[in-house]
């Protein structure tokens, strides 16, 4: 009898060496995102590479345009037109602000109190995307109409001459105001603000109001302590989601405003279509663009939400 | 561990109801809870005791009755008011706060200032101090938990509720939680109400067991009483196993009822009878099935007399280390569950066999027939 010290020989030769199956999806993520990135080549950053050489072109629509990197246009155009550019964050800012003290209670109601109506509710904030954008900023140049039901009231309850000291409006008008052009832009703007807050109101567990009551917070510190930090990604994407587009916006001061309430989408419009001075539109469009991402980094590090999205 | 002798921690519900539209949730009930025990109610889900929590912890509102916590009626007193906090199924804790703001959430809207030291002491209680800077969701399922109770107990409630709070965590954890808990109200000595479908939780934990169905109070005690003189078939059935054989009452003998069950006779004593015995009348007779012997057919004549004694056949067993569990069917009843202890095997005890079993009269308990026979079993109660 022999023990066996050898290890006994391999069964077979080697098999041949198995190639690892083909992965068929490995590309697939790439072929998903193909549309997106070729629509936003062709719409986003051919335009945008196209709009940041005219801003730095000179000439005239007569001799034609050339790149001269003619950067002090932009310089020519903040120190003319920076008025518009403030008022433009003055309104858009009030408009936000004004959508979400209307917006929050109307999505904390739908969140948590609307019950069987939630739905309804629902589909009403959304109703007016089935009109024009167009025509319901036109319905509310009647509804401010100078002969109007609101101007009349808030007439006779002295509102006017409190707005009006302040600015607001001009004599007994609302139409061709600041005021105006700021409702309209509220009223425009506020699903924008209503559908992430009432998303993220929604998500909150209805048990932590509860925790909250039982370790004696009342409704309201419940709220302030509780509800409203939980809301803060809401909060963010709801003033985010208002404010840009407000800032930019030119048709509510062009229907809503007057020459006095003019913002900087207007003077772009203007600068582009009337004066044909493209270089100078095109130099205010990056300025705009600018300070909207310097405000909304701003913004987004000031709040904190980082760890709440 | 009593502190006060003033029993404000006493809860005590009376006449109290809860309907929602045409559904009874709760039955008017009648429960006091002494100062200072840990008592549970226990009932599969959907039985009214998670109801019954809420409503001492105001969270919802009774229909009809009463909740007074010692001699201070608080029906009407909102949440926030109550001298009660809650440890919630799966926890609740504020995701925005860390643990130690959480854990500090109560004192500081009693306008505590200085919650330092006390939020210190009560997360080295939990054994969480090393965790105060953590969100909850970095945190374990059993961390989590005790971060729930740490927050509630901050802040020395009369009565601390615990809503299933272990129902998320697994077995062994759950088990460490059960004495961790028991540890603590033994230490701090505030009164318990705990809710749970968990029977061996209940048993485990409590002083006092509620055993809750369909809104009701089926029967109330020690987690002892309540294995060894159930009073229902859902009590007998739902903690633990029951055998239970419907027999005939025969004959009176003494403090014993002397029963017929399939031509055979079974002696039940009467003070553990909660049926009306009437000569003629049907009983149901329990055994649990590890107060059962089990003697192979060929060494019946070594049963001692005086036991009670039925015949059947080993229809299945199973070994699960510390004991076997046969079932066995016998002609007054199939099914019969018996659990033996691993200590001398033997090992003619096989599926087949011819068996006789046998157990003492004082083992038995009796039950009024007409309920349900299968109350409270898992097949009935997940039905």
């Amino acid at each position: 009898m022999s023990t066996l010290t050898e290890a006994p020989p391999p069964l077979a030769p080697a098999a041949p060496e198995k190639k690892p199956p083909r992965r068929r999806g490995r590309f697939t993520p790439y072929w998903l995102l193909l549309p997106g990135i070729l629509w936003l080549i062709v719409f986003f950053a051919l335009p945008m590479v196209y709009q940041a050489s005219t801003s730095v072109q000179q000439g005239s629509l007569e001799e034609g345009y050339k790149v001269t990197w003619h950067f002090a246009t932009y310089w020519d155009a903040l120190a003319e037109y920076w008025p518009q550019f403030l008022r433009s964050v003055f309104y858009a800012a009030a408009a936000t602000v004004l959508c979400l003290l209307l917006g929050y209670p109307l999505a904390y109601l739908i969140a948590f109190r609307a019950g069987r109506w939630k739905n309804l509710i629902m589909i009403l904030v959304i109703a007016p995307f089935f009109t024009s954008f167009l025509i319901r900023t036109l319905a509310w140049k009647t509804i401010l109409a100078d002969n109007g039901v609101v101007v009349h009231t808030l007439n006779s309850l002295h509102v006017l001459d409190l707005t009006d000291w302040l600015g607001w409006t001009a004599g007994d008008r609302v139409l061709a105001t600041p005021l105006a052009v700021v409702c309209g832009l509220t009223y425009n703007f506020l699903p924008f603000m209503i559908l992430p807050l009432y998303t993220s109101l929604e998500r909150i567990d209805g048990r932590l109001h509860e925790a909250a009551g039982d370790l004696y917070a009342r409704p309201w510190t419940t709220f302030r302590k509780v509800t409203f930090p939980l809301s803060m990604p809401g909060v963010v994407s709801g003033t985010l989601l208002t404010f840009i587009p407000a800032a930019g916006d030119y048709v509510n001061a062009e229907l809503l405003g007057s020459t006095d309430t003019r913002m900087i989408g207007n003077v772009i419009q203007t600068q582009f279509l009337r004066i044909l001075d493209y270089p100078t539109a095109a130099a205010l469009s990056f300025i705009l663009m600018a300070a909207i991402l310097a405000m909304v980094t701003f913004y987004i590090r000031r709040s904190g939400t980082e760890d709440l999205v | 561990m009593k502190t006060t002798p003033d029993n404000s921690g006493d809860v005590r519900l009376s006449g109290i109801s809860k309907t929602y539209g045409s559904f009874t949730a709760v039955h008017p009930l009648d429960l006091t809870v002494p100062e200072g025990s840990f008592f549970a109610l226990l009932g599969a889900s959907g039985c009214g005791k998670t109801t019954t929590l809420r409503m001492i912890a105001g969270l919802e509102e009774p229909t009809t009755g009463t909740v007074r916590l010692g001699d201070q009626d608080v029906t009407n007193l909102p949440p926030y008011k109550r001298p009660v906090n809650t440890v919630f199924q799966s926890y609740a804790l504020f995701p925005h706060l860390d643990i130690f703001e959480n854990v500090a959430f109560g004192l500081r809207r009693r306008g505590i200032k200085s919650v330092k030291k006390q939020v210190e002491d009560m997360l080295e209680l939990v054994q969480l101090g090393e965790q105060a800077r953590k969100r909850p969701h970095q945190l374990s399922g059993g961390q989590q938990q005790r971060v729930a109770v740490a927050r509630a107990l901050i802040n020395h409630p009369r009565v601390l509720l615990l809503d299933e709070p272990l129902g998320a965590l697994d077995l062994k954890l759950r088990r460490q939680m059960q004495l961790e808990l028991k540890r603590i109200q033994t230490e701090v000595g505030i009164t318990f109400v705990h809710v749970t479908h968990d029977q061996e939780e209940a048993m485990t934990m409590a002083d006092t067991v509620a055993v809750m169905n369909g809104g009701r109070v089926e029967q109330l005690g020690s987690p002892a009483d309540l294995y060894e003189n159930p009073q229902s078939t859902f009590v007998a059935n739902f903690l633990g196993t029951s055998n239970l054989i419907e027999a005939e009452v025969d004959t009176k003998n003494g403090d014993d009822i002397v029963l017929k069950a399939a031509g055979g006779k079974l002696v039940l004593p009467q003070a553990r009878c909660s049926a009306p015995t009437t000569a003629g009348g049907r009983v149901l007779v329990g055994i649990r099935p590890e107060k059962i012997s089990l003697t192979h057919a060929d060494d019946a004549g070594r049963i001692p007399e005086g036991r009670n004694r039925l015949t059947g056949k080993i229809a299945d067993a199973s070994f699960i280390g510390v004991s076997t569990q046969y079932v066995i069917d016998s002609p007054v009843c199939d099914g019969l569950a018996v659990y033996v202890q691993n200590v001398e095997r033997d090992g003619r005890l096989v599926p087949g066999a011819d068996v006789v079993l046998h157990w003492s009269p004082a083992h038995t308990f009796g039950l009024d027939a007409a309920q349900r026979i299968d109350a409270g079993t898992e097949e009935e109660v997940a039905a």
